[in-house]
C-alpha cells in the first residue's frame, strides 16, 4: 500500500497543528460556530444527537494491520468501544469529546491516516472496488489512480468551498462494486478503439433527494490527463454550481439543468485550457503511485488444494460460508474472502475494538497484514491461501466474525439513522434488526439469492435506499417515523433508481412487507433468476397488489 | 480604517472600497482618493472616470467572472474580488482565472468576508492583498500563511505539483 515519504507527513502534522489551533481559538471564542462548521467538517467532525462525530478516510478502502490495531485503540481510549464503518470506506466514531479530537488526529497520522474532507463542502474520500488489485477480471488496479487523486484532492485550495459535497469513484473491475455511477465524478478505467487503457469519466451521479445516474463527460481521456479533466470539471462546478439552495448545490443538478451537451462543451472548453499543463501526469508519477500496489510475494500454489477440498466435503456450514464469502482470486491459490458485518442485532457496520486488534492479527496471519473495506460496510481480506481458509473460518467464528449471509437479504446497507444521526427523520438501525430477526433461516436465505436491501433514515439517502433492489426509506408523517418501500434499484453496471411502492408503512408492519414481496418473487421466478431480474421483467404492480391486498 | 495586509504584511490601505453606487457624482462626495468600485458601475460610467483625479480600480462579485472585464483589465493595478461569505468559494476560480489565464501581474484583493482560517488557500490561488473583516486580528491573520509548509497540486503561488518537486 502507499507509503508516506516526508512530504506527505510534514501535510499531515501542518494539518493536526493547524486544527488544534482552530479548536483552541473555537473554544475560547476567538472563533463562531458558523464560521468553524466548515473547519471542523473538512477534518470530518460532525455535531451530532448525543456527541460529536468523527470520520476517519481509509482512502480507497485500505488499511494495514497496524492501521486497524490504531482505530481500535481510538475505539478504546476516546469512543465507548466501538466503531461504524460507512458506505464510502469510511470509519465513524459517535462517542467522542471535541477538546481530544486534535489528539485523535495527531494519533492518526503516526499511522498514515487522517480525516481530512470526510465532511464538508470539498472533495471527499476518493473510493473504488474493494477487489482492486485482486479480482480476475480487473482491466487494471486503480488503487495507483485513486491515490494519485487523494493526493490532488488534498488541500486543493480552489476547491474548499464548493457549492456542496464532491464524491469521486474509480473503478478498473468489470463488476462494479463501487456504485461508480452515483458518484458527483465516476471513474472507469477503459480502453480506447488503439487498445490502449485510460479513463472514461461521467459526472453528475448521485443519490440524496434527486437521485440520478451519472453522465458520460469523457468518452476516453489518456491516463496522463486524468488530473485535467477532473479539474475542469470542478472548475466549471465551482463556478456554476448553485449556491442559492442547499437541496439544489450537487453537481447533478447542474448538469440538468445545463443539459449534458452544453454540461460537456464548458467542462471540455476549460479542459483545452489546462490539459497540458504542469498539473498533467508524468510517467515516473504513475510509476512511482503504481510501485506501491505490487502483488504480495504469492507463493506457486494450486487451486482447490486437498485440505480445502476435505474441509468444504466434511463441513456443511463451513461450505455455506465458502459457497457465499469466499471470490475468486486472480492468482492461482488464493481467495478473496468478505466478513460480513451484519451479525443479527449488531447495526451494520458496527465493530467493537477486540473485533478490530483480532482483525489485525487475522490480517497479519492470513493476508500480508491487509484489509480493505467495502461500500456494503463490510470487510476483505484480500490474499487469503485456500488451503488457509478452513483455519481462518474457524477463527472468524470465534469472534463472531463469520456470518454467511454476504450479498444475501440481510446484507444490508443502513445508515445510523435516528439513534445517532441529527438530520434523519426516522431510526433505521432497528428496522434493520427487525428484517434480520424475520429472515434468520440462513438456507432459506440462500434460497432466495442475492437480495440487496439498502435503509436511509432520512432522504438525504446514506443508506443508499435508491439503488436498493429493495430500498426502505424512513419518513415523518405528523411527527411519526413511517417507512417508505421502493423496489428495483441497483448500483452495480446496469444502475438503476428504485421505484416506490406506495403509501407507506409503520415501523411493525416491514417485516411482514418483506414477506409478502419475497412471496412474490418466489411465485413469479423463473429458472434461477435474481430477485432484480425477476422484477425487471415483470414490473411493480404483482408486488403492488400483493402487498396492498385487503386481508380476506 | 480597514485593516489590509498585503505580501505578507499589515499595511496603511489607500483605497477605498466603493460597495454602492448610483453615479459617479460619488467620487468626490465621498472622502477618499483612490477608489475600487464596481465591475458594472466601470462599464457604465468609464467616460467619466477617466477625468477623475485619483486611481480607479474594480471589484467583483463572487457570481461575475473575470473574463468581462475585457481588454481593458490591464489598465488596472489592483483588482478586487468580493467573498459575500466566507463560503462562497467562487473568487478562487476568479483568482486563478486573472493569473492562469488572464496573465494579470497587478494586485489582487480578497474583499467582504475575509477570515483568518481562508487566507492561506486564497493565496495559494493568486491573492496577494486581503482586506479583513473587522473582527479578526491582524496578528492571528499574519501567521495563516504558514499552515501549510507545501501543497499538492499546481496552484498559482507553485505551478509545478508536488509529484513534479518530489
Amino acid at each position: 500500500m502507499y507509503q508516506y515519504d516526508d512530504y506527505d507527513h510534514q501535510m499531515l502534522a501542518d494539518r493536526v497543528a493547524q486544527f488544534r489551533d482552530q479548536t483552541d481559538r473555537y473554544l475560547n471564542g476567538k472563533i463562531s460556530d458558523a464560521e468553524f462548521l466548515p473547519l471542523r467538517l473538512q477534518n470530518g467532525l460532525y455535531i451530532q444527537r448525543l456527541a460529536p462525530m468523527l470520520r476517519i478516510a481509509i482512502p480507497y478502502g485500505l488499511l494495514s494491520s497496524r492501521q486497524v490495531r490504531k482505530l481500535a485503540f481510538i475505539a478504546r481510549h476516546y469512543d465507548k468501544g466501538y466503531g461504524h464503518f460507512t458506505t464510502r470506506q469510511n470509519i465513524q466514531f459517535n462517542w467522542l469529546e471535541l477538546q481530544d479530537v486534535p489528539d485523535i488526529l495527531a494519533h492518526l497520522a503516526e499511522v498514515e491516516m487522517h480525516a481530512i474532507q470526510t465532511s464538508g463542502n470539498c472533495i471527499r474520500n476518493t473510493t473504488t472496488d474493494q477487489f482492486a488489485g485482486v479480482a480476475v477480471d480487473e482491466l487494471e488496479d486503480s488503487r495507483a489512480y485513486c491515490e494519485i487523486i487523494r493526493q490532488w484532492s488534498t488541500f486543493h485550495p480552489e476547491f474548499a468551498y464548493l457549492p456542496r459535497k464532491f464524491k469521486i469513484a474509480v473503478c478498473g473491475t468489470k463488476d462494479d462494486q463501487a456504485a461508480t455511477q452515483l458518484h458527483d465524478i465516476g471513474v472507469y478505467l477503459a480502453k480506447n478503439q488503439a487498445e490502449e487503457v485510460g479513463f472514461r469519466v461521467l459526472a453528475g451521479g448521485g443519490l440524496g433527494r434527486t437521485p440520478v445516474i451519472g453522465q458520460e463527460v469523457f468518452e476516453f481521456v489518456e491516463k496522463k490527463h486524468l488530473l485535467t479533466a477532473l479539474e475542469a470539471i470542478l472548475r466549471v462546478y465551482n463556478r456554476h454550481g448553485r449556491r442559492d439552495n442547499k437541496y439544489k448545490a450537487r453537481i447533478k443538478i447542474l448538469v440538468k439543468e445545463t443539459g449534458i451537451v452544453e454540461f460537456r462543451d464548458q467542462v471540455h472548453a476549460e479542459w483545452e485550457r489546462i490539459k497540458d499543463g504542469p498539473q498533467t501526469l508524468s510517467e515516473e508519477e504513475m510509476e512511482r503511485c503504481k510501485s506501491f500496489f505490487v502483488d504480495p510475494s504469492y507463493l506457486d500454489i494450486e487451486d482447490n488444494p486437498n485440505e480445502l477440498v476435505k474441509a468444504l466435503d466434511a463441513n456443511i456450514l463451513f461450505n455455506s460460508w465458502h459457497k457465499q464469502n469466499v471470490s475468486p482470486h486472480k492468482n492461482s491459490g488464493y481467495a478473496i474472502v468478505t466478513i460480513c458485518l451484519k451479525e443479527t442485532g449488531i447495526a451494520p457496520g458496527d465493530v467493537t475494538n477486540t473485533q478490530l486488534d483480532y482483525i489485525a492479527d487475522l490480517a497479519d496471519e492470513f493476508s500480508f497484514s491487509e484489509v480493505r473495506v467495502t461500500h456494503h460496510q463490510n470487510l476483505v481480506f484480500a490474499d487469503v491461501e485456500q488451503s488457509n481458509l478452513y483455519r481462518f473460518w474457524q477463527k472468524l467464528k470465534d469472534k463472531s466474525l463469520a456470518s454467511m449471509n454476504l450479498g444475501l437479504l440481510t446484507d444490508m446497507i443502513c445508515c445510523p439513522g435516528g439513534d445517532f444521526c441529527a438530520l434523519a427523520n426516522a431510526k433505521s438501525i432497528p428496522i434493520a434488526e427487525s428484517i434480520q430477526r424475520e429472515f434468520e433461516n440462513i438456507e432459506e436465505l440462500e434460497e432466495l439469492g442475492e437480495l440487496r436491501i439498502n435503509i436511509s433514515g432520512c432522504m438525504n439517502a446514506c443508506g443508499h435506499h435508491h439503488v436498493g433492489n429493495i430500498g426502505i426509506l424512513g419518513v415523518d408523517k405528523k411527527g411519526e417515523e413511517f417507512y417508505q418501500v421502493s423496489l428495483g434499484g441497483s448500483s452495480r453496471n446496469e444502475a438503476s433508481l428504485g421505484k416506490i411502492i406506495g403509501p407507506s408503512f409503520a415501523q411493525e408492519e416491514i417485516p411482514v412487507v418483506l414477506r409478502k414481496i419475497v412471496a412474490v418473487y418466489r411465485e413469479k421466478k423463473e429458472a434461477d433468476e435474481s430477485f432484480l431480474e425477476t422484477y425487471k421483467r415483470v414490473g411493480i404492480d404483482p408486488f403492488k397488489e400483493k402487498v396492498y391486498a385487503k386481508a380476506d | 480604517m480597514p485593516k489590509l495586509i498585503k505580501n505578507g504584511e499589515l499595511i496603511q490601505d489607500n483605497w477605498t472600497v466603493l460597495r454602492e453606487a448610483t453615479g459617479p457624482d460619488i467620487l468626490t462626495a465621498v472622502p477618499g482618493k483612490n477608489f475600487i468600485v464596481p465591475l458594472k458601475f466601470w462599464k457604465m460610467y468609464q467616460d467619466k472616470l477617466e477625468d477623475y483625479f485619483g486611481d480607479i480600480a474594480i471589484w467583483l462579485d463572487s457570481d461575475e467572472n473575470v473574463n468581462d472585464i475585457g481588454s481593458d483589465l490591464r489598465q488596472f493595478t489592483l483588482i478586487a474580488l468580493n467573498f459575500p461569505v466566507f463560503s462562497d468559494g467562487r473568487s478562487y476560480t476568479n483568482a486563478r482565472e486573472l493569473r492562469q489565464h488572464l496573465n494579470y501581474e497587478g494586485e489582487i484583493r480578497a474583499i467582504g468576508d475575509v477570515l483568518r482560517d481562508q487566507m492561506f488557500y486564497m493565496a495559494r490561488c493568486g491573492f496577494d492583498s486581503f482586506e479583513i473583516r473587522h473582527d479578526q486580528d491582524p496578528d492571528v491573520c499574519l501567521t495563516a500563511f504558514n499552515d501549510f509548509q507545501t501543497g499538492y497540486q499546481s496552484a498559482i503561488d507553485e505551478p509545478n505539483p508536488l509529484f513534479r518537486r518530489r
